[in-house]
């Protein structure tokens, strides 16, 4: 199934529910649209939600680098909840981990947001 | 089953999700777990991107041969494009820092991760051929 993305509002951060497969073809750039979409609005506290996610490819990861370099890039937060085991092997295996805030518990990630 | 199959593809991604699905019903047929079964499939998938987006550039006038030997102890998977191949020594390392945020790169890095064996080499006619095996444990 190609990801689909759908946003909500808690408090001031918009959260990002992903589910699907998130690879080249298959909706990686909705991701692009959605953020870009966003960041315009003037939302620039964004918590990307992976917990549905259980498959990633290269394009993918691209498109998680491309939201947080645009969302940071306008002074905006972007973070990363409820990664899968793949997911998380991912960013281990691309060093990204190390890039990306990451959280388990929404309610958490949504008070790290500053 | 046994054997090997030699075929010719498209340049589209019709072809990439094709070749990933078909590779995972060989390793599942070898019994390879689920997390093996998706782990050759996505090494899989890199590779028919890279030689459909990279190498053939999607050019209908290109094809994408792809060989798969269903072995008793492993999937072999051989895909080759008709691009100008690469070099893999030169081809910038993903987790570097300067290349770090970079959109895109990763797909040989994460090729190298998923497989037991990995090579890549340029062709006599000048498109890449890279070679992944993944193991029954």
């Amino acid at each position: 199934m190609s990801a689909r993305f759908t946003t909500r509002q808690v408090g001031d951060v918009t959260v990002i529910d992903a589910v699907g497969r998130f690879t080249l073809g298959e909706g990686s750039s909705l991701l692009r649209d959605t953020v870009r979409n966003l960041v315009a609005a003037g939302n620039k506290k964004l918590l990307l939600n992976l917990n549905e996610v259980s498959y990633i490819d290269s394009s993918g990861v691209g498109e998680l680098v491309y939201s947080y370099t645009t969302v940071t890039g306008q002074q905006g937060q972007f973070k990363l909840l409820g990664l899968t085991k793949r997911v998380h092997d991912l960013l281990q295996i691309t060093k990204l981990y190390t890039v990306f805030e990451v959280h388990d518990d929404e309610t958490q990630a949504v008070r790290s947001f500053s | 089953m046994t054997g090997t199959t030699d075929s010719l593809l498209a340049s589209n991604l019709e072809s990439v999700d094709s070749v990933e699905a078909l590779v995972v019903d060989a390793a599942a047929a070898l019994g390879l777990d689920e997390d093996a079964r998706m782990d050759l499939g996505l090494a899989v998938r890199e590779a028919m991107v890279n030689a459909v987006a990279h190498g053939n550039e999607y050019s209908p006038d290109k094809q994408v041969r792809l060989i798969l030997e269903r072995r008793t102890d492993a999937v072999k998977v051989t895909i080759i494009d008709q691009g100008e191949g690469f070099d893999l020594n030169r081809v910038p390392d993903p987790t570097q820092g300067e290349n770090l945020m970079r959109e895109s790169g990763r797909g040989l890095l994460l090729m190298q991760a998923f497989v037991d064996e990995f090579s890549v080499k340029r062709t006599a006619s000048g498109g890449a051929e890279v070679v992944l095996v993944k193991y029954a444990s």
